[in-house]
């Protein structure tokens, strides 16, 4: 096979293993921010996640227990940041920072006995079957997550779009003061969106450790959760169009160790930077300083 | 008229007209007030750590160990002995430069995450310079200058987009972060590598008669003066200049900044700059005085515990110094932590994450329990 057909293949199968955990975490921060609050603590709900996972996994010997663990993290940490959010005066912002580096630092904490023993694996799905070739075949060998994922993708969207509940968010997020008006209480929402997002987060990492890169470690998130409110502003708060994001930079983040299994070794580093550099363009590029961005919900602070 | 009020207050027997009672009643109470408010500005925070060290000593607790065995050890490995504290100063240094990359703009409203990535870039800047000069004191005079310059450079950019393109500055100094950081690999890898340096790859020593030297009489470098310096250069730049004033109102309300014609635009760059300016510095002093040359050791993550320090120095510069030392020692202590409770590394970053957590929740209560409760119909 030819070098550039090798990078094209790697890249694809890269971009389907790798966004899977950004997938997961921009659904959440997409429904979160949706209600107009931005948590940027997804990161330390995604490495607690991935402990969970991995903990639950190993101790029941059952993958599928250790996803709903890692989602019920998630739900935890949510509600500790939207109560917080609630507070009078209190930064979310900030509070964000704050269960990003408590959420980190507490896998951590919790997870020093996991490191070395091996936890089941999730299954995967393999859509190469009609290839002959083993590397397209093993580029196609889909986890069973990321099958989950695109079916999330397209209930977030119907949720948020066609539904009652969905309705009741969009309003919050675009206006408190009308939804107060109408009878809702804009802070439950806010707190059950946190929630639901934090959930989606925890089982993206619950992906991390138990398929790619399959263990768990003290780096085995490369910022995906902190990500997630960069790819949300890409994706324009919607669901689908945060799966192509997810996509886009799955590929950009195998594009390094694409090049190198074809020989390309030189600005291996710089290439790691591609996911974050492209988002910076990108960002750059659609902002304006005059009016807000398309799609964004008018109460969100963070995305002015 | 105000000293008159004042006596007034103090002896209201004495004053029987009812007009000047009741402007002595309104200037005790005002008095009142701004002495609640500086008791509030340092009883809430203790109070808020006071908190967040019985949540931790709960958690350490449930691991089976003993909170207050574990507390003392802390002390001793941060405070406790004088070989603890030169420890402590000497990690406190870099903190409280990077706080100022948070510190500066968050006075305006902004929130900046860029003090690890300026704080890599410039050491990264320092060694590359340093290497190429020879007298000494060139040598670090050109450090120092360039290394602070470039982490300056790095931050005003975030500024600058978000000032003339509106570009969110939390979400873009957090994505340099990991430019930065690939950018240190790639040259430490790369263009700048040492060919002596095999197992961890590093860009070549400045030598040793450029490394900055310890602080007369102490066991701890000089980067702890430019860090106690750099604070206080900050806090009357903040506090008693027109620049800082400025710079106080726009973070108060943007759109009276604007109305008052003050240039919000600029005062954004050039506050994103100084800020930077700190965490640059602290990449130079991290080279010039511990590594000697720059590579993977850079990212420390000092800039993210500037971050939370300066969030709860309230962005106050002076503040900052007080919260940096108590952050660099508990990050000092981590190390007897783990030989004499086997307690994980990261145990430190629980403790700081609750206390983050604590201190945020105790922004709610700010002037809480003294507050006249509003008559009903001034809505």
């Amino acid at each position: 096979m030819s070098a550039a057909g090798g990078v094209a293949l790697g890249m694809v199968g890269g971009a389907i293993r790798i966004s899977t955990p950004f997938l997961f975490v921009s659904l959440g921060e997409c429904l979160t921010e949706k209600s107009g609050r931005v948590n940027l603590g997804l990161e330390g709900t995604l490495v607690m996640g991935a402990m969970a996972a991995y903990g639950v996994a190993y101790l029941t010997g059952s993958p599928w227990l250790g996803v709903l663990a890692a989602g019920g993290c998630g739900v935890v940490l949510g509600a500790l940041h939207a109560w917080l959010c609630a507070r009078p005066r209190v930064n979310d912002v900030a509070v964000g920072i704050a269960l990003m580096l408590f959420g980190v630092g507490l896998a951590f904490f919790l997870g020093k006995p996991l490191v070395g023993p091996t936890a089941p694996h999730l299954p995967s799905v393999s859509l190469g079957w009609w290839s002959g070739s083993g590397q397209v075949r093993s580029a196609l060998q889909v986890n069973a997550l990321f099958v989950l994922g695109l079916v999330t993708t397209v209930a977030v969207r119907f949720l948020l779009r066609r539904t009652r509940w969905g309705l009741i968010v969009r309003t919050v997020g675009e206006s408190a003061d009308t939804a107060r008006a109408m009878g809702y209480d804009v802070a439950r929402v806010r707190q059950l969106a946190t929630m639901a997002g934090g959930f989606l987060a925890g089982v993206g990492g619950s992906f991390l450790s138990l398929f790619y890169p399959g263990s768990w470690n003290e780096g085995l998130s490369s910022g995906q959760g902190l990500m997630a409110v960069a790819l949300v502003i890409f994706a324009r708060w919607d669901p689908v169009r945060c799966l192509l994001a997810s996509l886009l930079f799955g590929g950009a983040s195998a594009l390094g160790p694409a090049l190198q299994s074809v020989g390309v070794t030189s600005g291996y580093y710089l290439f790691n930077a591609a996911p974050y550099a492209l988002t910076l363009v990108i960002i750059v590029l659609t902002s304006s300083r005059d009016r807000a961005l398309v799609g964004q919900p008018a109460e969100l602070r963070v995305a002015r | 008229m105000g000293i008159g009020v004042t006596i007034g207050a103090l002896s209201p027997a004495t004053d029987k007209s009812p007009e000047a009672a009741a402007l002595a009643a309104a200037a005790a109470e005002a008095r009142r007030a701004a002495w609640r408010r500086t008791i509030e500005s340092v009883a809430i925070p203790l109070g808020a750590i006071f908190a967040a060290l019985i949540v931790f000593g709960i958690f350490v607790a449930l691991t089976g160990r003993n909170a207050l065995a574990v507390y003392h050890e802390m002390y001793r490995g941060s405070f406790g002995t004088w070989f603890s504290f030169q420890n402590t100063l000497q990690r406190a240094a870099p903190i409280m430069l990077t706080a100022l990359a948070t510190a500066v703009p968050l006075r305006l409203g902004l929130v900046v995450l860029g003090g690890e990535g300026a704080m890599v870039l410039g050491g990264l800047a320092a060694a590359a310079i340093g290497v190429h000069l020879h007298s000494p004191f060139a040598v670090k005079l050109a450090m120092f200058v360039t290394g602070a310059l470039v982490g300056g450079l790095w931050v005003a950019g975030a500024g600058a987009l978000r000032a003339y393109r509106g570009v969110n500055e939390t979400i873009s100094t957090l994505l340099l972060n990991y430019i930065a950081i690939a950018l240190l690999n790639h040259m430490v890898e790369g263009p700048l590598r040492d060919p002596a340096s095999l197992n961890k790859p590093s860009t070549l020593p400045i030598g040793d008669d450029n490394m900055l030297g310890n602080l007369p009489g102490l066991d701890v470098h000089w980067g702890l003066g430019f860090g106690l310096i750099a604070c206080l250069v900050a806090w009357f730049l903040m506090q008693r200049t027109t620049f800082g004033f400025a710079a106080r109102m726009v973070g108060g309300n943007v759109r009276a900044a604007l109305l008052n014609g003050l240039p919000v635009r600029r005062l954004i760059v050039v506050a994103t700059f100084l800020g930077g300016l700190g965490a640059g510095l602290a990449g130079a002093v991290e080279v010039a005085a511990i590594h000697g040359n720059a590579n993977a050791s850079l990212v420390t993550g000092y800039g993210y515990t500037g971050v939370l320090v300066a969030f709860i120095a309230r962005a106050n510069p002076f503040g900052v110094i007080p919260v940096a030392l108590l952050l660099g020692g508990i990050g000092a202590s981590g190390g007897l932590l783990q030989r004499v409770f086997e307690l994980p590394d990261a145990t430190v970053n629980v403790l700081q994450g609750v206390i983050f957590i604590a201190i945020l929740f105790s922004e709610s209560l700010y002037g809480r329990r003294w507050r006249r409760p509003a008559l009903a119909v001034s809505a």
